[in-house]
């Protein structure tokens, strides 16, 4: 078998895996499945934001604000969040918005990543601790604005979040409903735990042929050396600006595929927390490294849910000071400062290129066969003065 | 009229907390380039430390002016102490790392400094006793309490020390020296260590004198109050020119200004339609704007591009 044949069975095994993974988690319970689900959405996010931090190097600590706006985007076409408020619309839509995902979701990643494009033009010029402190600006104001805009019209429905989304129906295959198939039964988390498969396998080909196209390529130049990829004739502007408009569609999708399997949204979900964790996600895997990134995404989110499930003993011996989620946290911390103090480069990083040559590989002395009166004699260096 | 001037004496109040604590962001960034996230929850710990021991000592019948200076002097302490830890544990070995590196590191120390605030003491919100008298004066029709006058006379006062110790003194010089060149400096004789670490034990000092006044001004502490503080001490910093010290002073107390006149009038302005509860907003628009039309901030000076 050679090395071909090898990768394709590798390729098929796993792909066998992945599909039986839900079904084997589903024995379990729907939890389980449920927590492989968000983890697969935050593999999302932190694919999106590789590209933008990753590949181009520009820290955005905002990013969150782009899954808002997806989620938002379909939070409100997809429920009755708008005619409640508006007369006419109800006119309109006597049933509720229900609109189909098709329209949606390209809606929602357009909004994105046109915020994403506004946001950036007047930052980008700036240096690189600017642009990471109006980013997390940016992230703030989102947050605010859907906190607060439920008065005087309402729209978001302020902190009290928007609730009963409506569920993907992908060509009358309705997501949200248990599904017989050779008589197993699937229930929701499982039918999304595909569509989120989907969209992930999907953006890893995406970011998989981003890296080696000439727009990645640029995007690393720029990351690398600014001034020398300019000089090389890269448009940095105009390439920052699309490293930023397609990390924030990407941030949208997820976004509006989050808003669709919880069904409720509310802007505590989009705190600046989550922004960090996305970036730490990142980091921590690698930074412009695909299976990296994707390690340290399924890592942190699915390590702490996991913990959940052992830390009730801990808190009755605690006195209630160490629950779940307190746990959760401090594991979050500090595996964020000792993993970052043991790998600065993160788990899972690209290879460098060219570092690799260690002085066994030098070659060995070309003369070492001859004796020592053959040698050509080692050029001086030094003159010692010797003592008589 | 007096709400105007009452906006104002609530800016200054609020700037002079804001200027505090973005001198602690802008004096390490102009040394290390870091952003330390993690010192708006030191400003958090020094105000925690400080209700801790002001309801310990509260049974011995001292005098409340006696009791605060006690309790700043602990929180100086122990906030001095725990920002000198955290230099030489998680951002020492990191460097030469990569640029975002010790950038997580500082997130993962601001997360558990909270966690651990959350742990030690208990996540709910504590009234923070008042301990002077509380009998408002009035200036035109505004009013202004002791607590405040306090604020302004102290923050003024500190101020004018700290430029003394950077402009006049030997480890000012060093420390000026360090941000300019650290390798440079180091062949003249200064140890860039030691003044990373002197600088790192200043800031945390002004950040918990900034902590007590925060809490002895609003009345309550709990786990989470460092991070809007020190989100607008950062935002200052970068307004004034961040690694500029004269600019830290001036960002924090205009975002102040800026922060309390808008949300005075913001309701007015637009008939009621957006409220104060926007006030938090406030400082990123100016951010923004001062951004692109300022980048190197109000007092900076023009930086090449390192990045």
């Amino acid at each position: 078998m050679n090395v071909k044949d090898n990768k394709v069975a590798v390729f098929i095994a796993a792909g066998i895996g992945l599909v039986l993974l839900p079904l084997v988690a589903q024995y379990f319970g729907n939890a389980w499945v449920r927590i492989i689900d968000i983890a697969l959405l935050y593999v999302l996010l932190a694919l999106g934001l590789n590209i933008v931090v990753g590949y181009a190097g520009l820290l955005d600590l905002g990013y969150v604000a782009f899954y808002a706006v997806g989620a938002y985007m379909f939070g409100l076409l997809g429920s009755s969040q708008l005619t409640d408020t508006f007369q006419t619309f109800k006119d309109m839509f006597p049933n509720g918005l229900h609109t189909p995902w098709w329209i949606v979701i390209p809606l929602g990643a357009l909004l994105a990543a046109g915020a994403g494009v506004l946001l950036g033009a007047p930052t980008l010029k700036l240096r690189g601790d600017y642009l990471a402190i109006v980013t997390l600006g940016f992230g703030e104001i989102v947050r605010v604005f859907m906190n607060n805009l439920d008065a005087p019209v309402n729209i978001t429905n302020g902190p009290k979040g928007i609730a009963s989304i409506d569920d993907m129906n992908i060509f009358g295959l309705d997501l949200g409903k248990t599904h017989s198939l050779f008589g197993f039964d699937i229930p929701k988390v499982t039918n999304y735990y595909f569509l989120f498969l989907f969209l992930v396998i999907f953006a890893v080909i995406i970011c998989y042929r981003l890296e080696r196209s000439r727009i990645g390529r640029a995007w690393m130049a720029i990351r690398e050396d600014e001034v020398a990829a300019k000089a090389m004739g890269i448009n940095t502007r105009n390439l920052k600006l699309l490293a930023f408009g397609m990390g924030a569609t990407f941030g949208g999708i997820s976004g509006a595929m989050f808003a669709t399997f919880q069904g409720f949204i509310s802007p505590e979900s989009f705190s600046l927390q989550e922004s960090t964790m996305i970036v730490a996600m990142v980091v921590l895997g690698g930074l412009g490294h695909l299976p990296g990134v994707i390690v340290g995404a399924l890592l942190l989110s699915a390590l702490p849910e996991v913990l959940r499930y052992v830390a009730g003993p801990l808190q009755q011996m605690t006195d209630g000071r160490l629950d779940a989620s307190i746990l959760r946290q401090l594991l979050i911390a500090v595996a964020m400062i000792g993993i970052m103090l043991a790998r600065p480069r993160g788990l899972w990083p690209s290879p460098e290129h060219g570092k690799d040559i260690t002085p066994d590989s030098l070659p060995v002395d070309p003369h070492a066969h001859l004796t020592p009166a053959e040698q050509i004699p080692p050029t001086v260096t030094s003159i010692v003065p010797t003592v008589k | 009229m007096e709400t105007f001037i009452q906006q104002i004496i609530n800016g200054l109040v609020l700037g002079s907390v804001y200027a505090l604590v973005a001198l602690g962001y802008t004096m390490v960034y102009g040394i290390i380039n870091l952003i330390n996230f993690a010192h708006g929850d030191v400003l958090m710990v020094g105000a925690l430390t400080s209700w801790t021991v002001v309801v310990a000592m509260a049974g011995l019948g001292l005098p409340g002016w006696l009791l605060l200076l006690i309790s700043l002097v602990a929180a100086i302490v122990v906030c001095s102490i725990l920002n000198f830890a955290i230099e030489k544990i998680a951002y020492r070995p990191l460097r030469n790392a990569p640029r975002l590196a010790p950038l997580i590191t500082a997130i993962g120390m601001s997360l558990l400094l909270q966690t651990l605030a959350m742990i030690i003491w208990k996540p709910n919100y504590k009234s923070y006793p008042i301990l002077l008298p509380s009998e408002p004066f009035h200036i035109g029709g505004a009013v202004i309490n002791t607590v405040q006058i306090m604020i302004l006379v102290t923050t003024a006062i500190t101020l004018a020390g700290l430029m003394y110790l950077v402009n006049r003194t030997k480890l000012g010089r060093a420390m000026r020296a360090t941000a300019e060149n650290p390798r440079v400096a180091g062949l003249m004789g200064v140890r860039p260590d030691t003044v990373i670490s002197a600088t790192f034990v200043i800031g945390a000092a002004l950040a918990a004198l900034a902590g007590v006044m925060y809490a002895a001004n609003y009345g309550s502490v709990q786990h989470t109050m460092g991070f809007l503080p020190g989100l607008k001490a950062f935002t200052a910093a970068v307004f004034g020119g961040i690694g500029n010290l004269a600019g830290a002073m001036v960002g924090g107390v205009l975002l102040g200004l800026i922060e309390s006149l808008g949300a005075g009038y913001i309701g007015m302005l637009t008939g009621g339609v957006l409220g104060s509860h926007y006030q938090d907003i406030f400082a990123f628009i100016v951010l923004i704007l001062v951004l692109t039309l300022r980048p190197q901030g109000l007092l900076g000076e023009r930086v090449a591009d390192r990045a």
